[in-house]
């Protein structure tokens, strides 16, 4: 299981493929990877993330160890990057690996629930005519009451 | 104790981190001390449904004791991903 909390980009098919590499034996590998969204007259120029040193990387090893209690899985991988970030820029990836794509599939779902409301980061978009922080949905704390 | 804080309540306190000397029993008797303190606290500590508390780096509420705490944050719901 790896976990990494970095401002510096990385390189996801890079990642991907060293991940996979690792996984001798599994016949599934999943990945997930959140972008920052660039949307047409938007004026967002900029995806500003905070996070928490030290809580955030005790919290990210969490919810990948609980991903690796609750599903058969070869491997855990999470990047998730903080900073000030451009459109179109890689924000973070999971990549799980297991025997069969069921678990890899469930187990990368979780990861991205877990991973949105009780990861310690918060986003501020920087547009043109002001910056915002970008407000918790409650859809995505509904999500994680189906695990 | 270290108080920390982040996102909008960073930027509406004006500060990311403080050492507060304080008997709160709780997280939410502490809220109430900040708040007497001064405008800038009563705002951001207005409406605590719109925050979160970690206690010494661990998700938490605010009835949580605070005996033995080196560090407390306050910030909105996450929003990782």
């Amino acid at each position: 299981m790896r976990v990494a909390v970095q401002e510096a980009p990385f390189d996801l098919g890079a990642e991907v493929a060293g991940f996979a590499d690792g996984c001798g034996g599994m016949g599934a590998v999943v990945s997930f990877t959140g972008i920052v969204r660039d949307r047409p007259g938007s004026g967002l120029q900029a995806m500003e993330i905070e996070h928490y040193p030290g809580m955030t990387e005790a919290a990210l090893t969490r919810i990948a160890q609980e991903a690796q209690a609750r599903w058969s899985l070869g491997d855990v991988l999470v990047i998730h990057r903080f900073g000030r970030l451009a459109p179109g820029e890689t924000i973070m990836m999971v990549a799980t690996a297991a025997r069969h794509r069921k678990d890899a599939f469930e187990a990368a779902e979780y990861l991205m629930d877990y991973l949105k409301s009780r990861a310690p980061f918060w986003k501020k978009e920087i547009a043109r005519d002001g910056a915002e922080w970008v407000a918790a949905r409650d859809e995505d704390e509904a999500a994680l009451d189906r695990w | 104790m270290d108080v920390l804080y982040f996102a909008w309540v960073r930027e509406r306190i004006g500060l990311p981190k403080e050492r507060i000397d304080s008997d709160a029993a709780t997280v939410a008797d502490l809220v109430d001390e900040l708040r007497a303190r001064e405008d800038r606290y009563a705002a951001a500590f207005a409406d605590l449904t719109a925050l979160r508390v970690a206690v010494d780096q661990q998700l938490s509420d605010f009835d949580a004791p605070l005996s033995g705490v080196r560090e407390v944050a306050f910030f909105p719901p996450m929003t990782g991903g």
